[in-house]
């Protein structure tokens, strides 16, 4: 076997230019199952939302879900692609112990929707991104391993299986190979899974949550020399966050590079992301090549969406979240820059939340972006997760009534995101509201008088820059629970200049 | 020539997870041959106005509300595995199939 040297990112992308691809599945947020009417509810107890059809018991037959069809157009027109007049379902066998009745219904070479695209920013440039197809399916059962180390197959003795989850529709989105990114490969690969959540989440069809499995990606790269055919792709699976999207396809950029480089080939395989080392390892072997015996089901009938029911799902299409964002950033008066600022640290939706609680564009865009940013940071956290849109409107009132400085305000919202409470609360605990009682301001004042005798003086005699010395005396003596403009103004008053 | 072989044959019962004998394979082999070159005929008269089917009744879009309907109990769903724990359905360890 030859060692092989490690490259750079950088000497990686000189030498070689990245072609990727992306297969996305979605799973619908539909009542019911694809083609059975048990429930979809997310974490219930094994096994017990199940039927004869999901568990592939003899004689049952499926029916499929308008609804999920329905999703599914929907997906495909927001995404640009033609709907196909004519689709059929077909039959995917293997065996597997996920999928009760060996094969999973699936489609092959007639999806639903063919030929689309979706336009995303990277670096403030506009991709566009191919999609060949975007088809239905069911998703399987979940299998835990015994015997092998934590859940994984490697050594395990016997499997056990829920089927709660096999049979809830499930969207495949694949994409055209991309080429030309270069070294913007990785970042284009994460811009396009973030913009297909947000056009899907618009359209309400899922919840499309990574951390949960409803939105899963496989990410394709291949690597070729300059003026070249394209070379041989690998398949990375387990790619479960935004984040890891990007890590994998600049990993496996490098490990390609490296491989070519000391002249050996590249293997077309399935590998596994690992979120905890970032980088990819050899999963299932391709040898056995994949062999489905996909045919027709015989059990469900052709679906023919005619041109009335779609044109009726495309006039009921939202606006495109880049439009959306667009109508947004005029409306906040935003630049490119900052607005780009808002997108990458996805608060765009906090802040319209926000907002929308009754806060101005500018005093919620400062709070998620300034305070509550720099704290999602540094303890890597979400953003969402910290506090609501309710909870910084209501911050921002007690601002704009006079009760809170904004100094003030930052230490409520410490409070409020260590869960102490609503503003008001935070505030009335930790006795953080602004000294306006004019009684307790004034004897605040005459003692910084009294103490400073020079200082006034000065100020009488017109110095008003002096005065800075007993302002800062009185925010001492009230623990900077005083607006300092008020206090400045009573100074003033108080010395008659 | 045969319209399958010894070795398809033998392929598609390794798909299928079928144990079949050598000497099953050869029995196997010459039916499903028969079989196929009587299937083949159908293509002998199928003209180009005659579109393939793959659904006997002229049917599309038979489609169901996404209404929730009770399905089984767990008890019911596991009453025919022949093995189960914790509410699962217990099985044989899966080879090779990942790593």
């Amino acid at each position: 076997m030859t060692t092989i040297a490690p490259l750079s990112y950088e000497q990686a992308i000189e030498r070689y230019e990245p072609v990727i691809g992306l297969e996305t599945h979605v799973e619908l947020g539909t009542r019911t199952k694809m083609f059975c009417a048990c429930p979809t509810d997310f974490g219930a107890e094994p096994n017990t939302q199940v039927c004869p059809v999901c568990l592939g018991l003899p004689g049952s037959l499926p029916v499929a879900n308008r609804a999920a069809i329905e999703a599914t157009i929907r997906i495909g027109l927001a995404l640009n692609c033609t709907i196909a007049s004519w689709s059929r379902f077909a039959r995917k066998n293997y065996f597997y112990p996920d999928m009760p009745k060996d094969f999973q219904t699936s489609q092959y070479d007639e999806p639903l929707c063919v030929d689309g695209w979706l336009d995303v920013e990277v670096e403030g440039e506009l991709v566009r991104v191919e999609i060949e197809r975007v088809h239905l399916e069911e998703d399987t059962g979940k299998t835990l391993h015994l015997g092998g180390a934590t859940g994984r197959i490697h050594g395990a003795t016997e499997s056990l299986v829920d089927y709660n989850r096999a049979g809830i529709p499930l969207v495949e989105i694949v994409t055209r190979p991309v080429p030309g990114t270069g070294s913007r490969a990785p970042l284009v690969a994460r811009a396009y899974v973030t913009e297909l959540r947000d056009v899907i989440r618009t359209l309400g069809v899922s919840d499309v949550r990574m951390e949960q499995g409803s939105l899963r990606c496989d990410v394709n790269v291949s690597l070729n020399r300059p003026g070249q055919e394209w070379g041989t792709r690998t398949e990375t699976k387990n790619v479960n966050s935004l984040r890891s999207v990007e890590r994998a396809v600049r990993s496996e950029i490098m490990r390609q590079a490296a491989v070519l480089d000391s002249g050996d080939r590249i293997v077309q395989e399935t590998r596994h992301f690992s979120e905890d080392t970032g980088d990819t390892r050899p999963g299932r072997s391709k040898e056995t090549a994949t062999d489905y015996r996909y045919f027709p089901e015989p059990d469900l009938v052709p679906l023919a969406p005619d041109a009335a029911w779609v044109a009726e799902l495309k006039a009921a299409l939202p606006e495109s979240p880049r439009l959306h964002r667009r109508r947004l950033q005029e409306a906040w008066g935003l630049s490119d820059h900052d607005m780009q600022s808002v997108l990458n640290a996805g608060a765009v939706e906090l802040i319209e939340a926000t907002i929308a609680a009754g806060a101005s564009p500018d005093a919620a865009r400062k709070w998620w972006m300034g305070e509550l940013a720099r704290r999602a940071n540094e303890t890597g956290t979400e953003l969402s997760s910290l506090t609501s849109p309710e909870q910084v409107a209501a911050l921002q009132r007690l601002v704009d009534e006079g009760k809170l400085t904004d100094k003030l305000a930052r230490t409520v919202l410490e409070g409020v995101v260590a869960g102490e409470g609503t503003p008001a609360e935070v505030m009335a605990a930790r006795g953080l509201e602004v000294v306006s009682d004019t009684g307790a301001l004034t004897a605040a004042i005459d003692e910084a008088i009294a103490a400073n005798p020079a200082v006034a003086d000065k100020v009488r005699g017109g110095q008003v820059a002096a005065a800075g010395v007993l302002i800062g005396a009185v925010m001492k003596a009230t623990k900077g629970q005083a607006d300092a403009k008020t206090v400045r103004e009573l100074i003033l008053g108080r010395l008659g200049s | 020539m045969a319209a399958i072989s010894r070795e398809e044959v033998a392929h598609l019962a390794h798909l299928a997870r079928l144990a079949v004998t050598e000497e099953e394979l050869d029995t196997f082999a010459g039916q499903l041959d028969v079989i196929l070159q009587a299937v083949a005929r159908v293509g002998e008269v199928a003209a180009a106005d005659i579109p393939p089917t793959s659904h006997s009744v002229p049917l599309t879009n038979v489609l169901r509300e996404d209404v929730v309907r009770p399905g089984l109990t767990r008890e019911e769903a596991l009453s025919g595995a022949p093995d189960a724990e914790d509410g699962r359905f217990r099985v044989p360890r899966i080879l090779e199939e990942e790593s």
